[in-house]
């Protein structure tokens, strides 16, 4: 008796269900037959407007990138607090990803889907945004101001037209770096280190266009792999005595470090990704449980690119913004470059936001880019590409020279593009402009 | 007919059908009734279940350790990614993740050849140098396997007599993220008929009788290369069935996925759930994909930065972990059977008179 009871159950749950199941349909169609009139974008109501990123706020990419969003929030902050933009309040959503691409396309998810943002702002990464570049542009949010210098965001505008980038292409930053050097040390024995991706890739393209016959070793590196001394006996081998490396923070500190064991002594030359002097200071102490002194002293004489004004140009008009904006409306610790980062790109979208007027759709907002995104003074030394055939960020940057932490300028703001494009002296102004009186863009 | 009921709960292949069916209508209805995003949580919370459930089998039931089933994932979306490189592809899913289950179980066959003559913190080591290698070898062959930036996946469009089909039954119009939910989850059901029904027959008992006593189960007869060996491709076909589900999921596949971590993860969600169960597996899977937002979003609303915030979820996670290692040393599933056969117990001693037949009436 007891078995056949219990033999029962399923069968019974299961008519049940199945019950349960046709009710459910009919509801559902029932409810998508309702309503009526063309609604708005999502995220965008009359006095907000919601947008969101995906940064490594946990993992081993945290340390320095997970400033980036803090700075973004402090500048929207303070731009709410004077009245936002059109009578509308900006709120960031920020998400981690951890820097694994199977995260970032589950945490967009959660913010197309369940927050429904007017828009990703910001976030950080190569493999991870290029994870979900597709998938934003086919549910139609734009993908704005992706942080990554790779030639993806910009250079295919037909499949990607939602898509923007917004720091200098990796690519053009080794056009300039390669001129430079094929100009002013044409006697030196160049050594490539490059990370072994678009990073690498990308940069070592545009090098080779000025001083292939120049280059004596190339070394590449995985990241993740902490080992690279194999790498760098390899540059001191082949006697190389300009080193140009491309490639993330904690790599100078690990090729630093390596290099000093082994007694290599040649001009390092890092690219601007990897060499926020304060960043690979402490990172140097770390990495060398205290040996090497973690100040920003570690890269003296070290040369590197900027567009941006960081926190050693204290006389800058808009680094005395950000600290402004910063003791206002930022949280605990310092302002350090990579929040000066993400308020610029904020900045940037601020500008956006103005430029698409009132009526705030994602259609008109791209097309308030493309159309006025060159001609925006911001923050960055070189305008930026925006056109309806580039979606690619800033043009350009200046060589510099690190002593005592501070970039000591050895050119003028150089501006290019992808491919041939000529190298010319930046003749916009954008490197002398100053921000507004509030600092807030075109009100 | 009730004779005919009872006999087949008896059979057991039938009774697992059966639940199979009533897995397949709560699927059905939870589907249709949640969002997008929810879809989407359940579409990730089915490839962890699928790769879980394998692993369960693997350390559960045959008593073999691995470290590598991230890495075995890894193959079967790499196959996945392979074979749908852009819109116009024609093979259908059903072929992809079974192209993709058959080359993961090609390469588990290699590996458990291996593996079946290590023990203990030796096979761990194997499988780790697995969980390691498999991203290094998507790394080396870039143009291939695209390196750091991985291969997209490119879903085709629903089949229209999938949507046809779909609208009649529930009345509502398919979502890509739906239409996800359902083909991870019909894997899911697939999977764990096959999973369940081969651990409860002959190949099974060999497996735990492997597991219990190696000496013993020699001398019963049993080859114990070969039930080893089977038990870690079956379990290796799931893994890559899991990795084909989880390509069309992220829609990527990328070697930062697959690190050391996913494998230590999937590790974690069976002891969560409990050894050797398909429910623990599925309850872990469930721990796995709805903890980390879940505690995310509370701990923001409870007013901590980002930051802190998405430091939150790996620390209760941790802890979660330690609790049931302290409190339920067998796991959830494995706390409540056994909590359920106390009571039975006590049940009986209490009142030793009545019978059976008048407990249930």
């Amino acid at each position: 008796m007891t078995r056949h009871i219990r033999g029962g159950v399923p069968l019974l749950t299961a008519l049940a269900t199945t019950l349960a199941l046709t009710a459910c349909g009919a509801g559902g169609r029932d409810g998508s037959d309702g309503g009526g009139g063309a609604p708005a974008d999502p995220g965008v109501t009359d006095d907000t407007v919601t947008i969101g990123g995906s940064f490594p706020l946990t993992g081993v990419a945290a340390p320095g990138y997970s400033e980036i969003p803090t700075g973004a929030k402090a500048y929207f902050d303070h731009v709410n607090a004077q009245g936002g933009v059109h009578g509308r309040q900006i709120e960031y959503i920020v998400k981690d990803d951890g820097y694994n691409p199977t995260t970032t396309s589950t945490v967009t998810n959660e913010l197309v889907l369940k927050d429904e943002v007017f828009a990703t702002v910001g976030s950080l990464g190569t493999p991870t945004q290029a994870s979900v570049a597709d998938y934003l542009n086919d549910e139609g949010v734009p993908q704005l101001m992706v942080s990554s210098g790779s030639l993806q965001w910009g250079d295919d505008v037909d499949n990607r037209p939602l898509t923007f980038g917004w720091q200098p292409d990796y690519e053009s930053e080794g056009k300039i770096i390669g001129q430079w050097v094929a100009e002013n040390m044409p006697d030196a024995r160049v050594g490539l280190f490059l990370q072994d991706d678009d990073l690498g890739e990308d940069a070592e393209k545009g090098v080779r266009q000025y001083v292939d016959d120049q280059i004596v070793a190339v070394e590449r590196y995985t990241s993740g792999n902490t080992d690279v001394a194999p790498q760098i006996s390899g540059l001191q081998a082949k006697k190389a005595d300009l080193v140009l490396a491309f490639n993330t923070p904690s790599y100078t500190a690990l090729s630093q470090l390596v290099a000093l064991k082994t007694g290599y002594e040649p001009q390092w030359f890092y690219a601007n990704i990897g060499s926020d002097p304060a960043l690979v200071g402490s990172l140097l102490e770390r990495f060398s449980e205290g040996a090497v002194a973690g100040s920003s002293a570690a890269l003296d004489g070290v040369m590197t690119t900027e567009y941006i004004p960081g926190i050693d140009s204290t006389d800058d008009p808009w680094v005395q913004l950000w600290q402004q904006v910063w003791d206002e409306q930022g949280g605990d610790g310092e302002l350090t470059n990579y929040r000066i980062y993400g308020m610029s790109q904020a900045y940037a979208f601020v500008q956006a936001l103005e430029a698409a007027g009132e009526d705030l759709t994602r259609e008109g907002l791209v097309a308030a880019i493309e159309e006025g995104g060159t001609e925006w003074e911001g923050p960055q030394l070189a305008p930026f590409r925006y056109s309806a055939d580039s979606h690619m960020g800033i043009s350009g940057m200046r060589i510099v020279e690190l002593e005592g932490g501070v970039g000591e300028p050895l050119t003028e703001v150089l501006v290019t593009d992808i491919g041939d494009a000529e190298i010319t002296a930046d003749d916009s102004g954008q490197a002398d402009d100053s921000p507004p009186e509030n600092g807030v863009p075109g009100s | 007919m009730r004779d005919r009921i009872a006999s087949l709960r008896q059979h057991v292949l039938a009774r697992h059908l059966l639940l199979a069916l009533v897995g397949l209508l709560v699927v059905v209805v939870v589907v249709e009734s949640v969002s997008d995003y929810r879809n989407t949580q359940l579409a990730s919370m089915a490839y962890l279940g699928i790769a879980a459930g394998g692993l369960t089998v693997l350390t559960g039931i045959n008593g073999q350790l691995s470290l590598g089933h991230g890495a075995l994932m890894a193959i079967g979306a790499y196959t996945s990614a392979l074979l749908l490189p852009d819109r116009d592809a024609s093979v259908p899913l059903t072929l992809v993740v079974l192209a993709a289950t058959a080359v993961t179980l090609v390469v588990g066959a290699v590996v458990g050849l291996a593996a079946a003559r290590l023990h203990g913190p030796y096979l761990a080591g194997a499988t780790l140098a697995l969980a390691v290698a498999v991203p290094g070898i998507a790394l080396y062959f870039k143009e291939t396997f695209g390196g750091e930036q991985g291969i997209r996946v490119v879903m085709p469009d629903i089949p229209v007599w999938v949507l046809d089909a779909v609208f009649f039954v529930t009345g509502q119009d398919l979502t890509r993220s739906r239409f996800t939910a359902y083909i991870g989850w019909l894997t899911l059901i697939v999977v764990f008929v096959l999973l369940a029904n081969l651990s409860a027959g002959r190949t099974g008992r060999r497996w735990r009788a492997v597991r219990d006593d190696e000496v013993s189960a020699e001398l019963a007869g049993i080859d114990l290369g070969r039930a080893r060996v089977s038990a870690f491709m079956v379990s290796a076909a799931a893994a890559g069935a899991a990795g084909a589900i989880l390509a069309f999921t992220v829609k990527l596949a990328a070697p930062s996925a697959f690190t050391l971590t996913l494998s230590l993860t999937l590790l974690a969600a069976i002891v969560l759930g409990g050894l050797g169960s398909l429910a623990g597996a599925l309850i872990g899977a469930a721990l796995l994909t709805f903890l980390p937002s879940v505690v995310t979003d509370a701990g923001r609303s409870a007013g901590l930065s980002d930051i802190q915030a998405a430091e939150l979820a790996p620390l209760v996670y941790g802890l979660v972990m330690v609790l049931v290692i302290l409190l339920a040393p067998t796991g959830i599933v494995g706390s409540l059977r056994s909590a359920a056969l106390r009571g039975r117990a006590r049940r009986r001693t209490t009142s030793p008179t009545t019978t059976p037949k008048g407990t249930a009436a």
